[in-house]
């Protein structure tokens, strides 16, 4: 368990919340007047059992979905809706449930792919190579490279993702959202169908992230040993209903949670 | 020696054809390497930059415009025809299709190409219009060392020396700009490509305006060469073995397609065609393209299809 957290982050400042989001596809409703923050710095985790509509709220905060009710606050600002590139470009980078890399793209090409908000030169100056844009594409080659040493992924760098196994295509993703610098990390069960020790490298590099670098994660796990590793705050999602939200100590003991895991007997 | 100059005379010609086929196959390759979408509506494209430019060039010339000025505003107007076609097929059939799956993009590109084809002819007119922008003259090389020369076309050569320039520059474009490594990310995955703030609708514009102006740098080469007709569109046949064996997400490839097809159905004519009866040139290259579908099905030049299981 982290053990600093949960006094400093309670008095912590919101980064972004949602109030009464609602989200329905026909007559499904995916999320039912969910209302939760995100405070600067902390790690929050979303958790609930299979279709609770965890990949749809962080569809949501980015920017995929756009949902039928609710507000959506990010860094102050009220919106009804995100745009995915509002997001982008506020700062919200992200990791997908079934990786999403640009698989005919080199390691490096991906992570680079990331910095395509940092690079404001035009493309002519880039075709010719020259001056400023130089500069500009080695300067970003260097941040990249940093992440590089930092995931410890410099092996593998010039090789197409597609070739990857499973967990280093995992690593490469966390790269290209590091790349954009955000302030908010959404990663989608970033340690599903990993090995005991690939799981344990991607909770150090998460712990890390959000150590050195400030980085405000929320992730969706399954594994709950890793949930309560990791996460200062825990939210509890069943059937789009937001049934507990607290410290991991807190959940744990939420009798709706244990019901909603194992099942009531009616 | 004779013999010699002949096969010569035949390559040459047969490769500066090819490379006329690679015009074409360009505008393809870019739309496929940028969005994963095969763009049936490019030989539509051609069709509707030709008629733009020769009914430009037609009606200024009318109003007594001096020929360069004419060319100049007849090239600017089509042009902008190209750029508000992009911009119209972005914003009302590709946008509201971003995340769908690759066949119905595809689908959307044929609807999209009889759209193009009706909606040209009805405003630019149905004729052949005869368009001269190059010389069409003959060229005779070497007319010392082979008797009577080397024939080529003139029109082949600025048809050849136009397609080395795009590929050089698009290849450029690709490889060493942002803009080019947004173009294939968002072919890899939409969605990703969303998430690192990669503004795909302005992408697919740029894309379908840099495809629009490739069809009608290959509308001002094949309008000279065959009249500006509908018949321009059946090109798009012609361009498909060309990508089956370059590959259709190689820029080079597009143009090493083009000269192995046109040097190869031109050898074939000239060589089997006398005892074949003829007419080798219309289905020599589709029967290559066969070949190498067996062989190597991502083309010669196109990326490795790598699948982990």
């Amino acid at each position: 368990m982290r053990a600093p957290a949960a006094s400093e982050i309670a008095a912590g400042e919101v980064l972004l919340s949602v109030e009464n989001v609602s989200l329905s596809f026909g007559g499904v409703h995916a999320l039912r007047d969910v209302s939760f923050d995100i405070r600067k710095s902390e790690v929050r985790a979303i958790i609930g059992p299979n279709g609770a509509g965890k990949t749809s709220m962080l569809n949501v905060i980015n920017g995929f979905y756009h949902p039928q009710h609710g507000k959506i606050t990010f860094k102050g600002k009220t919106r009804d809706a995100m745009r995915p590139s509002e997001a982008a470009r506020g700062g919200i980078a992200r990791t997908f449930q079934n990786v999403a890399l640009f698989k005919g793209m080199s390691a490096l090409d991906n992570i680079m792919a990331g910095r395509t908000l940092k690079m404001k030169r035009g493309f002519l100056w880039q075709l010719l190579r020259y001056g400023p844009a130089l500069h500009e594409e080695i300067e970003n080659r260097q941040r990249v490279e940093e992440i590089i040493d930092f995931l410890e992924i410099q092996a593998i760098r010039k090789v197409q993702v597609a070739r990857l196994p499973y967990g280093l295509q995992k690593r490469v993703e966390l790269g290209r959202a590091l790349a954009m610098e955000p302030d908010l990390l959404l990663l989608d069960e970033p340690m599903a169908g990993m090995n005991l020790e690939e799981k344990e490298d991607m909770s150090r590099f998460i712990i890390d992230v959000n150590d050195h670098f400030g980085t405000t994660i929320a992730l969706i796990e399954h594994d709950m040993g890793v949930v309560m590793d990791l996460s200062d705050r825990v939210v509890v999602l069943d059937h789009g209903v937001k049934i507990a939200d607290g410290t991991p100590d807190e959940v744990k003991k939420d009798q709706a949670v244990i019901d909603a895991y194992l099942g009531v007997a009616h | 020696m004779i013999a010699f100059g002949q096969f010569l005379e035949v390559l040459i010609g047969g490769l500066l054809s090819g490379v006329l086929y690679s015009l074409v196959a360009l505008g393809f390759v870019l739309i496929f390497k940028a969005s994963g979408v095969f763009n049936f509506a490019q030989g539509a494209m051609v069709l509707l930059a030709g008629l733009a430019l020769v009914r430009s060039l037609d009606f200024l010339a009318a109003r007594g415009f001096p020929g360069w000025a004419a060319i100049v505003l007849g090239l600017a107007f089509a042009a902008l025809i190209m750029t508000i076609s992009a911009y119209l097929i972005e914003r009302f059939v590709l946008g509201p299709l971003v995340n769908q799956d690759g066949l119905i993009l595809f689908m959307s590109t044929i609807g999209v190409t009889f759209i193009l084809e009706g909606i040209s002819q009805m405003i630019f007119g149905a004729e052949i219009y005869p368009l001269k922008l190059y010389p069409t003259d003959a060229w005779f090389l070497a007319e010392g060392v082979f008797p009577g020369g080397i024939l080529l076309n003139k029109l082949d050569v600025w048809g050849g020396l136009i397609a080395g320039v795009l590929v050089a520059g698009l290849a450029l474009f690709f490889q060493q700009t942002k803009t080019g490594r947004a173009l294939r990310a968002v072919a890899d995955d939409h969605q990703a490509a969303q998430s690192v703030g990669i503004p795909i609708s302005w992408i697919w514009f740029v894309v379908w305006l840099v495809a629009g102006l490739v069809a009608l740098v290959a509308a001002t080469v094949w309008g000279t060469k065959l009249g500006v007709q509908f018949s321009i569109t059946f090109l798009a046949l012609k361009a498909l073995p060309v990508l089956i064996i370059g590959g259709f997400t190689s820029v080079p490839g597009a143009i090493m397609g083009g000269l192995i097809i046109g040097a190869g159905e031109k050898l074939a004519e000239a060589y089997l065609g006398p005892s074949m009866g003829g007419g080798i040139e219309y289905w020599f290259g589709f029967v290559l393209a066969l070949v190498v579908l067996m062989v190597r099905p991502q083309g010669l030049f196109g990326e490795r299809i790598i699948e982990r299981v």
